[in-house]
């Protein structure tokens, strides 16, 4: 399955196989990743994108990697290409919405998960949350539980004093530590927001039924 | 016609065609026999609500059947699935234009406290954001289970103290029983 | 007395407007199909223009049913995991469930045995019947008939019953783990199989026949959203969208997973791409279903269902647990630590009935997954809504989102 790698990395300077599990992987640098792609689809026909996603690897710099999966209908082959965003802070990457239309809903995901922009898509806002949400959710810092905000509506936020609050993990989920010694291996959350546990407000439903 | 609180004295030979009965047991009679559901079907609870539409678990023989998605026209709000913090606002608005009297029933672990989705985006029971009269408990619940709980609403609606609301010009607390 | 006439010319109405067409044109209504509505497909909102009854631009916003799965995986075990896939798309669970125990295996390398592949088959497909008699239901109260709805319902609920026996829940089933299925077949639950699909067949045709060739039904979905061949392939589409644009694509039998080449199946094409295609192909698919689980009874494997050698990754059986030491260890050490998977990436896609569903797992060695992509069809699907819905009339977009048969749990996770 290398051949692929092989035959593209004398006419793309900087492409490098990548270690995967199953099917071929190349590490690509950010300024050949249109023109890889480019090739890969009117050459090679891998006619389909299937997945446009980003990993964020936490403490190693560069942070964000974003993935992108493509299918060869006519061969059935698969291959993954990852490339890394150079800045930590603003990560960015060009868009490839000219080449996959498809890939316009992927990529905005992938900007309201993790903040990653990508240059040249006609629409970039967010997809999953709403609009206005301030924080990343898929980002390593940000906890499973949420962070305090407004909800989307204002209006509906005043008639009902509800907030977006974190939600009550109580210990939860149980996962042990992997690796350490047994002793200190308790199952405990990952997370570190087990602690609190905001009462409901609206119990008695005394104030909403006015 | 018996409901526990009034007496229904009817001995057809002495009084005819005629039952006396209190104002309330004929006016929650009526609403109870006749809750139309709003369904607001989210997630896969939808699906045993709509199962318990169909012909196996029929809720027609309730007189529930008529699942009309129009606020206006409906009793009951039957909140099924996953309530998300982008979606909360639509719930509290269409809930907001029912007409009195209206209840709602919170379906399955996700409505009633947020079920398995303990995250940033989940909301953790419809309760915050509108009062609710039964909680139904499954992850789905079954359809029978939901009818049990259509049951004992219309338990609850029969012992409101509705002639007393018709009234006066702001209804009275609700039974939180 | 003079009189004096005066000739005035006013002209029709037609015609007077036409002279003012820039005035009378107006603006394009904008309006607003929120997120609660009668086409069952879940919560979508779709904010439209609309220049009368014309379609001028249609975008749907999507993420009212985000639960934060992706990151929800990043804290659980590969086995935790498992219920939270049965909610992906809820209308066929036990599909997602064999996508995702696949995923995972693959990580690790890991086979499991025949009899474990052959359930797995004949619980995906059983799955797939689920969710195309849903769809085609629905799809018709969509459009106005209720009757397909009740019929296809009652045989779900044949279905659940048969789901309910074997996994213990009538459809969130969790029924997979990684390295094998939860429990085994239970007596006579094989014959329950056989027993369904011989009855089911003629109230297929039955059902069909209400809406194959119904004046009305063809008439509101013929030529109604087509989409061509090379639009599908641009936007993602898969599953029976795509295939009834006329591509080749279906990955039983072009990547073949879980022994299905060793079935005989057909897998239908569709020509014009338009809705009275998709509704066609899913009522086939449903026959060429039947026919593989009748396969799939008749060469049943004795054997295990599930892999035995994988110590680390599959939990023994009770009764050793409660006996043996190194079982009860191993046990712990499943449940707490999660199954222990080899560092590496894996992308793997399944056929499910919506379309293809992929699961791009990273791991970093350990039970719990670093990252958890889930590659779901809706949200494929979905996005060629602003395509091809400008050009059609207000009336056909219910058609449209019924042949598209998507379901929000699995769109927005």
């Amino acid at each position: 399955m290398s051949e692929l790698i092989d035959s593209l990395q004398p006419r793309f300077e900087g492409l490098e196989p990548r270690p995967s599990s199953d099917h071929p992987a190349m590490q690509c640098p950010v300024g050949l990743l249109l023109p890889l792609i480019e090739c890969l689809r009117d050459e090679f026909s891998y006619s389909l994108l299937c997945d446009v996603t980003a990993i964020d690897w936490e403490e190693e710099s560069p942070r964000f990697s974003v993935v992108y999966h493509l299918y060869s209908v006519k061969e059935g082959r698969y291959v993954r290409i990852v490339t890394n965003c150079e800045d930590d802070e603003n990560p960015s990457v060009p868009s490839i919405v000219a080449l996959y239309p498809g890939a316009n809903w992927h990529e905005r995901e992938t900007f309201d998960m993790f903040g990653i922009r990508f240059e040249g898509h006609p629409d970039l806002k967010r997809i999953l949350m709403w609009d206005g949400y301030p924080y990343y959710p898929l980002r390593k810092e940000f906890p499973l539980a949420g962070i305090e905000t407004e909800l989307p509506d204002a209006e509906i936020a005043e008639e009902t004093k509800a907030k977006v609050l974190p939600a009550p993990m109580m210990g939860g989920p149980f996962v042990a530590a992997d690796g350490s010694p047994m002793s200190k291996s308790e199952p405990r959350a990952k997370d570190q927001s087990w602690t609190e546990w905001k009462k409901k407000e609206a119990l008695g439903g005394n104030d909403l039924d006015k | 016609m018996e409901t526990q609180e009034s007496q229904v004295g009817y001995n057809s030979k002495v009084e005819g065609d005629v039952i006396v009965t209190k104002v309330d047991a004929v006016i929650n009679w009526v609403r109870k026999n006749s809750v139309w559901p709003m369904p607001m079907g989210l997630a896969c609870c939808a699906i045993e609500m709509m199962g318990v539409a169909a012909s196996r678990f029929d809720i027609s023989r309730f007189g529930m059947e008529v699942m009309r998605f129009s606020p206006r026209q409906s009793d009951c709000m039957i909140v099924a699935g996953t309530v998300t913090y982008k979606m909360a606002p639509v719930v509290r608005r269409i809930y907001d234009q029912m007409a009195d009297p209206k209840w709602v029933v919170a379906m399955g672990a996700c409505a009633s406290t947020g079920g398995m989705y303990r995250s940033y985006a989940t909301l953790q029971g419809v309760d915050r954001i509108v009062p609710v009269d039964v909680y139904v408990s499954g992850c789905p619940p079954r359809p029978e289970a939901l009818l049990d709980a259509m049951m004992k609403l219309q338990k609850k609606i029969e012992r409101e103290p509705s002639f007393k609301s018709l009234n006066k010009e702001t209804e009275e607390k609700r039974i939180w029983a | 007395m003079a009189t004096t006439t005066k000739e005035i010319s006013i002209g029709d109405m037609g015609a007077r407007a036409s002279a003012h067409q820039d005035e009378l044109q107006g603006e394009n209504m904008a309006i607003n199909v929120g997120p609660s509505h009668p086409t069952t497909h879940g919560v979508l909102r779709l904010m439209m223009e609309l220049d009368g009854d014309l379609i001028k631009k249609c975008e749907p916003v999507v993420g009212y049913l985000h639960r934060g799965d992706e990151k929800i995986a990043e804290n659980m075990t590969y086995n935790q995991f498992v219920p939270y896939t049965d909610r992906l798309d809820y209308i066929a669970p036990l599909a997602n469930n064999v996508a995702y125990a696949m995923a995972v295996e693959k990580l690790a390398d890991l086979e499991v045995p025949p009899r474990c592949a052959a359930i797995r088959v004949m619980v995906s497909e059983l799955a797939r019947i689920s969710s195309h008699l849903l769809g085609i239901g629905v799809y018709g109260m969509d459009a106005g008939a209720w009757t397909p709805f009740m019929y296809t319902f009652t045989e779900r609920e044949k279905l659940y019953t048969l789901f309910e026996e074997l996994t213990g829940a009538r459809f969130t089933t969790s029924y997979t783990r990684i390295g094998g299925v939860a429990r085994d077949v239970p007596e006579g639950w094989l014959q329950k199989v056989s027993d369904f699909c011989d009855q089911f067949l003629p109230i297929l045709e039955e059902t069909c026949n209400l809406l194959t060739r119904n004046r009305i039904f063809m008439d509101r979905t013929e030529g109604v959203g087509v989409i061509s061949k090379e639009d599908a392939l641009a936007y993602g589409i898969t599953g029976p969208n795509l295939r009834a644009s006329g591509v080749d694509l279906d990955l039983r039998k072009d990547r073949p997973y879980l022994g299905y080449d060793q079935y005989d199946f057909d897998v239908p094409i569709g020509t014009t791409g338009d809705c009275y295609d998709r509704y066609l192909i899913r009522a086939e698919e449903v026959r060429q279903s039947v026919r593989i689980i009748r396969q799939v009874i008749k060469s049943f494997p004795e054997g295990s269902w599930y892999a035995e050698d994988a110590k680390k990754i599959y939990a023994p059986q009770k009764g050793k647990i409660l006996t043996s030491m190194e079982e009860l260890i191993q046990n712990f050490m499943i449940v707490t630590e999660g199954p222990r998977m080899p560092e590496g990436e894996v992308y793997f896609e399944a056929e499910n009935p919506k379309g293809i569903l992929g699961f791009f797992v990273v791991s970093k060695g350990g039970g719990v997954p670093y990252r958890l992509k889930i590659r779901s069809p809706s949200f494929c699907n979905l996005s060629i809504l602003p395509k091809i819905a400008p050009g059609l009339y207000l009336s056909d977009i219910t058609v449209l989102l019924g042949s598209l048969d998507f379901v929000m749990g699995e769109c927005d996770r």
